[in-house]
């Protein structure tokens, strides 16, 4: 099940639709480090609201996509975990060390505009 | 009868299943999100060990029944490669393979009861339940 990239503006968001396989994962990881060339973006979007399920696999990919695109010169955040998948990445001992996270997509292209805005002003 | 779901491991697209499985199974005791988040979690870490270290095996999913207590069990079971030292892959952070090495010591943490059999070059079997409230 590929995850659909969408281009705004300077930003790429990678809206996952559906349960996703390790294969999966490890593709979106793939196609996000090369996007962000293809398009010049300075920021990704990983919108997992729609995941049921956060695991070790599944967490260690998206801080792969984090550090990857961070050495291609563009900021990712990861939005929309819900409450139980939290909980259960807290139980399991999981954390998101080094990757941003905003509540959900509204939330997080306010973020990569904020950094694209530093980023101007050379703070 | 109660029912039971087994589930073939072969690749990463049957860790999904199973752990969709295990949710919609758990779903019937009356489980919170949570704790349904909980169960599906532990069925893809346990699962996901199958398809790395041994290739194949299987899960099976019951609902079980202690005195007034009913339960959902998870026996995940391979004919791999066994683990020679049990307690050294129960510790946090270690793994011969591509994960966190918190697979195990974290499904540990996730059930209620959690017991791993092993023996090399024979195989291993992961059997975890967690009770309903």
């Amino acid at each position: 099940m590929a995850v659909p990239i969408l281009k705004q503006n300077q930003f790429l968001i990678a809206s996952i639709q559906a349960a996703l396989s390790d294969k999966d994962l490890i593709q979106l990881r793939d196609d996000l480090a090369e996007l962000v060339g293809r398009h010049r973006a300075r920021g990704v979007i990983v919108d997992v609201t729609a995941l049921d399920v956060l695991d070790s696999f599944a967490t260690r990919t998206l801080r792969a996509i984090a550090y990857m695109t961070k050495l291609r010169g563009a900021d990712t955040v990861i939005v929309g975990i819900q409450p139980d998948v939290a909980f259960s990445m807290v139980q399991l001992g999981l954390t998101l060390e080094n990757v941003a996270t905003a509540l959900d997509l509204e939330e997080g292209l306010s973020f990569l505009q904020r950094r694209l805005e530093d980023g101007r002003h050379g703070s | 009868m109660d029912p039971e779901v087994r589930v073939r491991i072969q690749t990463s697209a049957d860790v999904v299943v199973a752990r969709q499985e295990g949710r919609s199974i758990a779903a019937r005791l009356g489980f919170s999100n949570s704790n349904l988040t909980i169960i599906a979690t532990a069925i893809s870490e346990v699962t996901r060990n199958i398809v790395e270290y041994a290739k194949e095996g299987e899960v099976l999913i019951t609902l079980v029944e202690n005195g007034s207590r009913r339960g959902v069990r998870i026996v995940a079971s391979d004919r791999g490669p066994g683990i020679p030292d049990i307690g050294v892959v129960m510790r946090d952070g270690y793994s011969t393979g591509q994960g966190l090495g918190i697979g195990l010591p974290g499904s540990r943490r996730l059930m209620d009861d959690f017991e791993i059999e092993s023996t090399v070059g024979k195989g291993t079997t992961v059997t975890m339940t967690k009770w309903a409230q």
